[in-house]
């Protein structure tokens, strides 16, 4: 990230906060300092973009800024910030007060942007926003359906504070909850208030947080507040969005936590994958120390909570808690039996405290609003927001904080935009690698979803991955991904887990290749069935869900696979060819321009057709084709 | 003790010249000699060398008093270490499911069959190393991939193969 920006509102000035009002006071005087009116350009620096190239967008801005003759006018500020989660676009800039928003901006498109846009209130429309078909462009963020149908409660800071300054999170409310934990509850109280929250772990297994502190907090001696930011689902980044773009909300949801269950000691374990969530962390520690906001005496309270980080070195079963403790220790990261638990014998063999990253984010407008505030969203079982990282093939892909128990299909359709090229839609994975399949439209129709429904058609909430898949993707090739992905991951010390997903990888690698036979698929549910029931850890006992569900579901391109030696989506390379409609194809040439083995012959408006000895499938004439007339047989 | 001190500049000389010294920064200053933090501290090592020297991995376990097994058992159970020298330029493609929706096993199996060697794997003049990774959390813009730490958005093959050219022409 970005350091240290002209804004006004480093702390550097400021000593040692020494009370909760002395907090308020700062509070209001950055407030006083903050003009809601004056221009500012928010340029998004999450991942996503940087890799886009929003850090030299945000250079050529100051550059900019500062060489240009702004006669008596208040000179914009700008200010980089965590990712807004639509990636997709990126880089994008968005400018107050208007509430402009621009995607895919380069550094060269700034001179104009300021000399336009910001000097004459004038729009460009190549860097407007356009909704999948529409012809008039969007102006304002808040109105573009992709942001406007979300409720953000657990990311409203992202995208409008920059990370790297404490002073923009104060100014929003930041460490007010801590402040009012600490001198107006006592920590029971802090419990009872997460408790009637109803909010649920959101890292995966969906366990009652309140539930959790409230164990924690009956065991004696020293207890740890751990938080799991290993995000281990490939294919998910909501909480990569968090830490990178609001680090001072995970922070202060765990100092609360520590309140609550008495623990002075925090850690916080993060994949090593993510090198700007690692450095925006540290700053945010170093600068809430500074302010007396964590550390010790925190606020003149009293109270003292330490954090430190912690990073994985590349295992995703790191993510499931009792390796994770194991690997704070310094050791290989292999799961222990539930029956002994964490929140009594953890990380050091002293209780610990883990959440995952959204859920401690969640805690301080629950403390501040009320745990009936958030209960009112959501639903019964599942209460409060959820934060998606959806992805595949999706017109907008990104991050979607939507309430519990959305439509599946509104999630898709109403923020995601739909399928691209005039693909169905097949279906949505949800739950990562050990999540399940779900059919929408055509098997189900549409499902709520929330814990309880997720289950019910055999997938899991997991940590929010949400993969959108059409026409074009085979599901036994999707399952074999995935088994392929846990067969890496596995740790291998217990058998069923270790065995069963070899075998199932076998098998699965035979059918995709056209080695099916009679027998396959009963013998995967078979394997599937043990392995689930008879692991050791989370990873195991989910394990088969890619499989099972795929085969509940999608049984018949299984058999297409084994007994017609076929894949009906056109992805399992040996189990099908392509071929040219001659009743469709117009001879417009496209196809045999694309084609990089010159394998398509024919003549301008006649009949095209494929040489299959050349062909190596690649694709190009089938994606390219506008009028589909390449089939795939 | 002297460690598998090697002077001789040959690149197809495996054995490195290890610097006491700045091992001992990182494991007694940075890191307080504290056996929790052997992960980062092999971490630290490894940014140092590009991989694990079995002589820093000897003297690491004498200074924190953990038995060398147990250094390997992390070295060969974590994906991120690597106990071979890692060539002067890193690729990395992400196989993460929305990358791998997207292509990016065709662009890991080009680039295997251009330079000859498997992922995880290093040419033989030590030039490059092929790395697959599931998911650095950029998946908008998959496929993802990142040579030499920088990020290349929506990689194609043509991409990588600029790359090539690049590391080829050295
Ligand atoms: C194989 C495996 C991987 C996991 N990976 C993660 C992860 O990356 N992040 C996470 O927060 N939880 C992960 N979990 C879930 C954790 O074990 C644990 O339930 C969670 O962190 C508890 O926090 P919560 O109650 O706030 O959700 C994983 C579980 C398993 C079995
Ligand atoms: S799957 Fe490649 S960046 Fe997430």
């Amino acid at each position: 990230m970005i350091e240290a920006t002209q804004t006004a509102l480093t702390p550097s000035e400021v000593t040692k906060i020494m009370s909760t009002e002395a907090l308020a006071e700062y509070r209001q005087k950055l407030q006083a300092q903050y003009d809601p009116n004056a221009p500012m350009i928010y340029v998004c620096c999450g991942t996503g973009c940087q890799a886009a190239g929003s850090v030299d967008v945000v250079e050529k801005f100051r550059e900019i800024l500062v060489g240009s003759a702004w006669d008596g006018k208040v000179v914009p500020m700008i200010k980089p910030t965590g990712c807004h989660g639509f990636c997709s676009r990126g880089p994008l800039v968005i400018i107050e007060p208007q509430d402009i928003f621009y995607q895919r901006v380069t550094v060269n498109d700034v001179q104009e942007i300021v000399e336009k846009t910001v000097l004459n209130n004038e729009l460009i429309k190549r860097l407007q926003y356009k909704s999948a078909g529409a012809k008039e462009s969007i102006t304002k963020a808040s109105e573009i359906p992709y942001y406007a149908k979300q409720t953000r409660l657990v990311l409203k800071n992202i995208g409008r504070v920059n990370p790297t300054e404490i002073g923009d999170s104060i100014i929003r409310n930041g460490y007010a909850a801590l402040a009012k934990a600490l001198t107006q509850m006592t920590p029971q109280q802090v419990i009872d208030e997460v408790s009637s929250s109803k909010l649920r772990g959101r890292g995966g297994a969906g366990f009652p947080t309140g539930l959790k502190w409230e164990s924690c907090a009956k065991q004696e001696g020293l207890r740890y507040v751990i938080c799991n930011a290993d995000e281990g689902d490939p294919g998910a980044f909501m909480d990569r969005s968090l830490l990178e773009g609001d680090p001072h909300s995970v922070l202060e949801g765990m100092a609360i936590c520590a309140y609550a269950v008495g623990s002075h000691r925090g850690y916080m374990y993060v994949r090593a994958e993510y090198p700007l969530a690692v450095k925006t962390l540290t700053t945010a520690i170093r600068q809430a120390e500074a302010l007396g906001l964590l550390g010790k005496n925190i606020m003149g309270t009293g109270f003292d909570f330490e954090v430190t980080i912690s990073t994985g070195a590349g295992a995703f079963i790191c993510g499931e808690s009792s390796a994770l403790m194991a690997s704070l220790e310094g050791k290989v990261g292999r799961p222990r039996p539930k029956y002994i638990r964490s929140v009594e014998k953890g990380f050091r063999d002293s209780p610990s405290n883990l959440n995952n990253v959204e859920t401690y984010a969640n805690i301080p407008s629950i403390i501040a609003n009320g745990g009936n505030w958030y209960k009112s969203y959501g639903t019964e079982r599942s209460s409060g927001t959820k934060v998606f990282a959806l992805t595949g093939n999706v017109f907008n892909i990104g991050l979607v904080e939507v309430p519990m128990g959305i439509s599946l299909m509104e999630i898709v359709f109403g923020i995601g935009g739909g399928v691209p090229n005039k693909r169905a839609l097949k279906g949505v994975q949800t739950g990562g690698p050990s999540g399940g399949c779900i059919p929408i439209p055509h098997k189900i129709p549409d499902i709520n979803v929330g814990y309880g429904k997720l289950a019910e058609v055999g997938s899991i909430m997991g940590s929010g991955g949400m993969i959108v898949m059409d026409e074009d993707t085979c599901m036994v090739e999707v399952a074999r991904y995935f088994v392929n992905f846990l067969v890496e991951e596995s740790c291998g010390q217990c058998t069923p887990c270790r065995e069963g997903l070899t075998r199932m990888k076998e098998i699965l690698d035979r059918i995709t290749q056209g080695d099916g036979r009679e027998g396959d698929i009963e013998l995967l549910e078979e394997i599937g069935k043990f392995t689930n029931n008879f692991s050791l850890c989370g990873l195991g006992t989910s394990a088969a869900n890619p499989v099972l569900s795929t085969i509940r579901y999608f049984r018949e391109e299984y058999e297409a696979h084994i007994r017609d030696k076929k894949c009906p989506a056109g992805v399992c390379k040996k189990l099908f060819h392509y071929e040219i409609d001659p009743d469709i194809c117009t001879g417009c040439g496209l196809c045999k321009s694309k084609c990089p083995v010159k394998a398509i012959s024919g003549e301008k408006k006649k009949v095209h057709v494929i040489d299959q000895s050349l062909c190596m499938k690649c694709m190009e004439c089938y994606k390219n084709c506008k009028f589909r007339s390449v089939k795939i047989m | 003790m002297s460690g598998t001190a090697c002077v001789c500049q040959e690149i197809e000389c495996r054995e490195i010249e290890i610097d006491y010294n700045q091992l001992d920064k990182i494991i007694r200053d940075d890191y307080g000699g504290n056996k929790e933090t052997m992960i980062m501290m092999m971490q630290a090592i490894q940014r140092v060398y590009r991989f694990l020297p079995e002589a820093a991995l000897k003297y690491l376990s004498q200074v924190i008093d953990v038995p060398l097994t147990k250094i390997y058992e992390v070295a060969t159970f974590y994906a991120s270490f690597s106990l071979e020298p890692k060539g002067k330029h890193i690729l990395t493609i992400c196989t993460g499911t929305a990358c791998h929706l997207r292509g990016s096993g065709g662009m890991v199996r080009h680039i295997a069959e251009r330079m000859g060697i498997e992922p995880g794997k290093t040419t033989q003049d030590l030039k490059l190393t092929l790395e697959t990774v599931n998911c650095v959390g950029a998946c908008a813009v998959a496929p993802v991939a990142v040579m030499d730490e920088k990020y290349y958005p929506k990689a194609t093959i043509a991409t990588l193969n600029d790359f090539m050219d690049r590391l080829d022409a050295e």
